[in-house]
């Protein structure tokens, strides 16, 4: 079992994205199962949302409490959101932001980070800082868990239509792209 | 020897599905669309809204031919459709919580006139205090009221049973209403794999529609429909209990229907469910826990660890909740020694859960008695982990040894 939370704000497309990605998992042969937080959400407003994968039939229709990987599509969320709460040690991050690793915070229990200048890269192509579907390409490029190819198919079958489709391929090949991964090497404790 | 000669004809059926990813709310629509009803009512209400916007999409782009009325009330829907279904019509609506409450008088109405309309309950806790969010409250409040009320644990099983209560509201021996139960949020929301049946063999497993035989508005028929009755002279008390006892003639028929029906559905679609009570691990177990919708697949992934670190413990979850299956619980109840029942709501009454209470009464029937206890989790939203369900687990085992507790578990009172 693999475990995602999505972090961030109403309007960033946070639920739609795990949605999209379940639907590319699914592509793959893989189960997925993915559930978006409750609330009364508003544009602006932090928001989370949770997708579990597996080769096996998942079972358990919970949130998700100890994630192998944290996505974040916003690049401030960080500074008002516990976002590391309960990730696995080892964890990954897949974080918007234009900054380079040294100047990103990230906690102690993450081993492996992806970068990913959405923002920017959302506002060339939708003129809106809309970073779902290049998260989407980041987190496929930082964990290998999706091929792209099945990101892309996913999208296909999705409701966007013509230049929304279009727009949204070139966001999921840009993230992809344009995505740096590090991984986090920790002295041992003494 | 070919592999198509191996192959049973459920894979065969399943192999021609197509494989879709919806959400318990979507999953609805598409069973609703399948089942090809002639008329839905709706108003929307959270967290059912997305399963009626489905429902009103499918429609618009011409993939299911319903007449939709987008009535001002939950009052109105449900007197609508009582129009339509005593005119003939196959239908449908969803609703929960406070649109619940307000359709209660034609909802009483419903099951008293035998109408075999199905409405979901994308189950949602009750108000006050505020709150959206999902829960078994409202289903539970209206348990008393004649409707045949199935849980769904998956969001297949959502879309399957979905066809499957109109089947079983129709059925001649039946002729109930029936309420599909899907836990609002966690599976209203959930996106899930799900394989979607065909509408021939779905055509082909409905049979014929004949659903106001019994009653109707029909000028080549006339007949006094819902007559005044009861009161204490004339043939007033003996037509009301006449009523009341073919109201629950029903409902003891619709178990056995209830399983023909899953039966008949796992031979046609390849997909098997347990259609009154589901046994998972009992077989050796010392204890179980219960459980009733989508709480269940954590809880299965509980019981799993456990009985991997030695504990001897199974679970026992409940479809069919009303009519209550007391037979199959006593068949399930016969193995074990100790029982914690987990609710999803709140029996005010008896300071436990509403599923607890009725389980009571089945294991007095038992003939020996068995310690059992109450948790009471996932209220208003909140979630049931496996990690609640563990503390279910030890709670019940201690039972074993020590007596029951009075008092019930509230799972979520820490979090």
């Amino acid at each position: 079992m693999y475990e995602v939370r999505f972090h961030g704000r109403g309007g960033q497309g946070a639920v739609t994205a795990a949605a999209m990605l379940a639907a590319a998992l699914l592509e793959e042969g893989k189960y997925a199962v993915s559930i978006p937080s409750f609330g009364f959400e508003r544009r602006g407003a932090p928001v989370v949302s949770f997708l579990r994968c597996s080769d096996r039939e998942i079972r358990q229709l919970t949130n998700i409490y100890t994630p192998d990987c944290l996505i974040c599509v916003d690049p401030t969320l960080a500074k008002s959101v516990d976002i590391f709460a309960g990730l696995k040690p080892g964890g990954t991050l897949v974080q918007a932001t234009h900054r380079p690793l040294e100047e990103v915070a990230i906690a102690d229990a993450v081993g492996r980070v992806g970068l990913c200048d959405a923002i920017g890269i959302a506002l060339q192509i939708f003129k809106k800082p809309i970073t779902n579907t290049l998260m989407l390409g980041a987190f496929a490029r930082t964990t290998g868990i999706v091929s792209l190819d099945a990101l892309k198919r996913s999208l296909e079958d999705s409701d966007f239509r013509d230049a929304g489709l279009k727009q949204n391929m070139v966001a999921l090949e840009r993230g992809y792209n344009e995505t740096t991964v590090h991984t986090i090497e920790r002295r041992a404790v003494a | 020897m070919t592999t198509a000669i191996l192959e049973t004809p459920s894979q065969a059926q399943r192999a021609k599905q197509k494989v879709m990813l919806v959400e318990g709310n979507e999953a609805a629509a598409l069973g609703v669309a399948l089942a090809r009803p002639d008329m839905v009512a709706v108003y929307p209400i959270t967290p059912q809204s997305s399963l009626v916007e489905h429902v009103a999409k499918l429609i618009a782009d011409g993939r299911m031919d319903a007449d939709i009325v987008d009535a001002e009330g939950e009052h109105s829907v449900l007197s609508v459709l009582q129009g339509g279904a005593l005119a003939g019509a196959r239908t449908y609506t969803a609703t929960c919580g406070p649109g619940l409450a307000f359709m209660f008088e034609p909802y009483f109405r419903t099951s008293g006139m035998r109408l075999p309309i199905v409405m979901s309950i994308v189950t949602r806790d009750g108000i006050t205090p505020q709150s959206v969010w999902g829960g078994h409250q409202d289903a539970m409040t209206v348990r008393e009221v004649g409707w045949v009320q199935v849980y769904c644990e998956t969001v297949q099983e959502v879309l399957d049973t979905t066809i499957m209560a109109f089947k079983i509201a129709e059925h001649h021996d039946v002729m109930l209403p029936v309420n599909v139960c899907l836990d609002g949020n966690y599976l209203s929301y959930g996106t899930s794999r799900v394989e979607l049946p065909n509408q021939e063999d779905v055509d082909a497993f409905m049979g014929v529609k004949d659903v106001n035989w019994h009653v109707a508005l029909d000028p080549l028929r006339p007949m006094a429909v819902d007559p005044l009755t009861g009161g204490s002279g004339g043939k007033g008390p003996s037509t009301f209990v006449r009523y009341r006892k073919g109201q629950c003639r029903g409902m003891q028929n619709s178990l056995r229907v209830i399983e023909e029906v899953h039966a008949e559905w796992a031979q046609r679609f390849g997909r098997s469910f347990a259609p009154l009570v589901e046994e998972y691990r009992l077989e050796g177990a010392d204890y179980a826990i219960m459980t009733l919708g989508s709480m269940t697949g954590a809880a299965k992934d509980a019981i799993d660890e456990a009985r991997d670190a030695g504990k001897k413990v199974g679970l026992i979850k409940i479809k069919t909740f009303s009519p209550f299956p007391i037979d199959a619980l006593l068949k399930s109840f016969a193995k074990i020694q100790a029982l914690g029942v987990v609710d999803r709501s709140v029996g005010f009454r008896w300071n436990c859960g509403p599923m607890y209470q009725e389980t009571m009464g089945v294991l007095y029937r038992l003939g020996r008695h068995i310690p059992s206890m109450s948790f009471i989790g996932g209220l208003a939203g909140a979630d049931i982990t496996v990690g609640h369900f563990h503390r279910v687990i030890e709670a019940t085992e201690k039972l074993l040894s020590n007596p029951a507790p009075v008092e019930p578990v509230w799972l979520n009172e820490k979090d």
